[in-house]
């Protein structure tokens, strides 16, 4: 029956999936799940614009584009362009079953928390605050260098024809136990030596800690630094202060200050938490690069139980986006002029769309990075290490548990999440971060819904930026390029 | 293309595949697709010389006579090379030429 109307109803052009938008009197299309930014010709446009508000039938198309002084030739080859690049599409869409990756796929980072202790007591923090999910009672404070030696074979195990690996030391405050990072750096030195790998290293850091030789060692070894901090005193020092309540700014600032003095073999940038009281973003970004001297500056809103004092909430996290629309307009204009900005929120999406990814899942967690507790645990990453969730092994006992990892990745692919499947940002987000939708949803496999304008618009903002930076100074792109 | 311009590193992989897909044909290309190499189709890839003239333009520096290049043409490709007519006014241009490769001398010229 089906196949008889079929014959007798003529088939009707439609757009695919995909967004478009205009930037700089340009009109641009973003295919989705593809990832393919295009610019639309004149040609390619009318059809566009025709298909979208009409359905039209090839004959009715055709007859449209001839009244409009298009040639027959250019016609047919404008039409088969469009619908083998899937921009529109004749007939009915099959939907294409998303592959699931290689089960053997390999390992490139690890993230180490070695300790599960902090000098301060941050009211948003995941590892101490009301919404945490690790269970550190029973587990060391301190990850033992024994531990993370084996952490380091069983990367290097995993990490198959990979050419380079990455370790990550996470905490806690990870300068806690800095005489066992060290030694760790020596030992992923040595291993990856003989095993013919590169390494690098990063921590995250809140700077209390910081000394003249914890900074040489660290520029010595070309450790990457990330460093919390939520702005200036009085925006940093509300959240972000010792267990006795007083604020951590004046004690980190000078070290701060010292760290991108002496070290420059890497980057250092700061992550910023955005919250509750914290959400003025142009004020934070203009102190800590300027006032600061950060090169890069991160945001992220703190994950937090919508119920929680801290949560940033609906109406600021408004604010924060208007605030990052503010400086992404600012990232464009110095693109645009050739010269550097610092807010690394735009630069790492867009580093995302000039490549033109297309996500199967929303981050390497479970797949090429893994995260490892004091204990020596293995978990999903650093946030749900020492937790329930995510449980993948041991790095003494049996290395990575495959069978919990094949699980993990069939459950959580963008093809089982199907919030997803209409979605035309789910080529850069995938459904969004495991652990905040675990906090909001209690489910590591739900996508994080109540980010989903916020995302889409987020996306939208920055494939404007990068459609006007592709017309006005192309070459700043190849920055994007070169892996 | 004609309709669109591609801007990031994914569109061009969807330009390549989709000029390989719906690209005009040129004349002795195959065309192999993205990530297949481009082949010249054609007497090249009959063990012989191939094209009709030399480096000078005329025929004296090719190694095999011109006649063996138009006779395979002909044959083995079926090009429309300027050759006598073997349908109707010469059937039996090539009755003393039984394998290319050895008999080529006794390839005629035909007047008509």
């Amino acid at each position: 029956m089906s196949a008889v109307v079929e014959a007798l109803t003529p088939a009707r052009y439609r757009p695919r999936e995909l967004h478009s938008f205009e930037s700089a009197g340009t009109h641009f299309v973003y295919l989705v799940p593809s990832g393919a930014v295009f610019a639309l010709d004149k040609i390619g446009l009318e059809i566009f614009d025709r298909v979208k508000e009409a359905s039209p039938t090839k004959e009715e198309l055709t007859a449209y584009l001839l009244a409009r002084g298009y040639q027959t030739g250019e016609i047919d080859t404008a039409l088969s362009e469009l619908e083998y690049s899937e921009v529109i599409l004749l007939g009915e869409a099959v939907p294409e079953k998303p592959k699931l990756p290689e089960k053997t796929f390999p390992l490139q980072r690890i993230v180490l928390n070695i300790t599960n202790q902090c000098n301060l007591a941050c009211s948003y923090c995941y590892e101490y605050s009301e919404d945490r999910i690790s269970k550190t009672e029973g587990k060391p404070k301190f990850m033992s260098s024994t531990v993370a030696e084996s952490s380091i074979d069983m990367l290097i195990r995993e990490s198959g024809s990979r050419p380079s690996v990455h370790v990550t030391f996470f905490g806690g405050e990870t300068l806690l136990n800095f005489p066992m990072l060290r030694s760790s750096v020596d030992y992923a030195k040595r291993k990856c030596a003989e095993a013919g790998k590169q390494v690098e290293f990063s921590l995250t850091t809140n700077a209390t800690l910081l000394t003249e030789q914890v900074v040489d060692f660290l520029a010595e070894h070309r450790v990457g630094v990330t460093v919390s901090i939520d702005g200036d005193r009085e925006l940093n020092d509300r959240m972000r202060v010792f267990s006795n309540g007083a604020g951590s700014y004046d004690v980190i600032v000078p070290r701060i200050k010292m760290l991108l003095e002496r070290h420059k073999t890497n980057s250092i940038g700061a992550r910023v938490t955005l919250s509750s009281g914290v959400s003025h973003v142009r004020r934070i970004f203009e102190h800590l690069t300027k006032e600061i001297g950060f090169y890069a500056v991160g945001f992220s809103p703190a994950t937090a139980n919508p119920n929680r004092l801290y949560s940033i909430g609906e109406t600021r996290m408004g604010n924060v986006l208007e605030g990052f629309e503010d400086l992404a307009w600012e990232y464009r204009d110095s693109a645009i002029a050739g010269r550097h900005h610092g807010f690394t929120n735009v630069n790492d999406t867009l580093k995302e769309l000039h490549s033109g990814i297309s996500k199967a899942y929303p981050c390497g967690a479970g797949l090429g990075l893994l995260g490892v507790g004091t204990a020596g645990d293995i978990n999903l990453c650093h946030r749900f290490v020492d937790s329930d969730v995510g449980q993948m092994g041991h790095v003494q006992k049996g290395g990575v548990d495959h069978g919990a990892r094949d699980q993990f990745l069939r459950t959580h692919h963008i093809g089982a999440r199907y919030d997803c499947h209409t979605c035309w940002a789910r080529p850069v987000c995938a459904g969004g971060c495991y652990h905040e939708a675990f906090i909001h949803y209690g489910d590591t496999s739900s996508a994080t819904l109540h980010y989903c304008d916020w995302i889409r618009g987020w996306n939208d903002l920055c494939l404007r930026i990068y459609g006007e930076i592709s017309l006005r100074n192309p070459s700043f792109l190849d920055r994007f390029s070169d892996n | 293309m004609h309709s669109m311009k591609p801007i990031n590193r994914k569109a061009r992989k969807v330009e390549a595949a989709v000029i390989a897909a719906t690209g005009d044909v040129e004349a002795l290309q195959m065309r192999g697709g993205e990530g297949k190499i481009y082949y010249p189709m054609g007497c090249t890839l009959n063990f012989t010389p191939g094209w009709e003239v030399d480096v000078s333009g005329g025929t004296a520096g090719l190694c095999q006579p011109v006649e063996r290049d138009l006779f395979d043409c002909h044959l083995g490709c079926g090009w429309p090379a300027q050759v006598p007519d073997h349908l109707n006014n010469a059937p039996d241009w090539t009755d003393r030429c039984a394998a290319a490769a050895n008999d080529w001398r006794k390839v005629d010229i035909v007047f008509p």
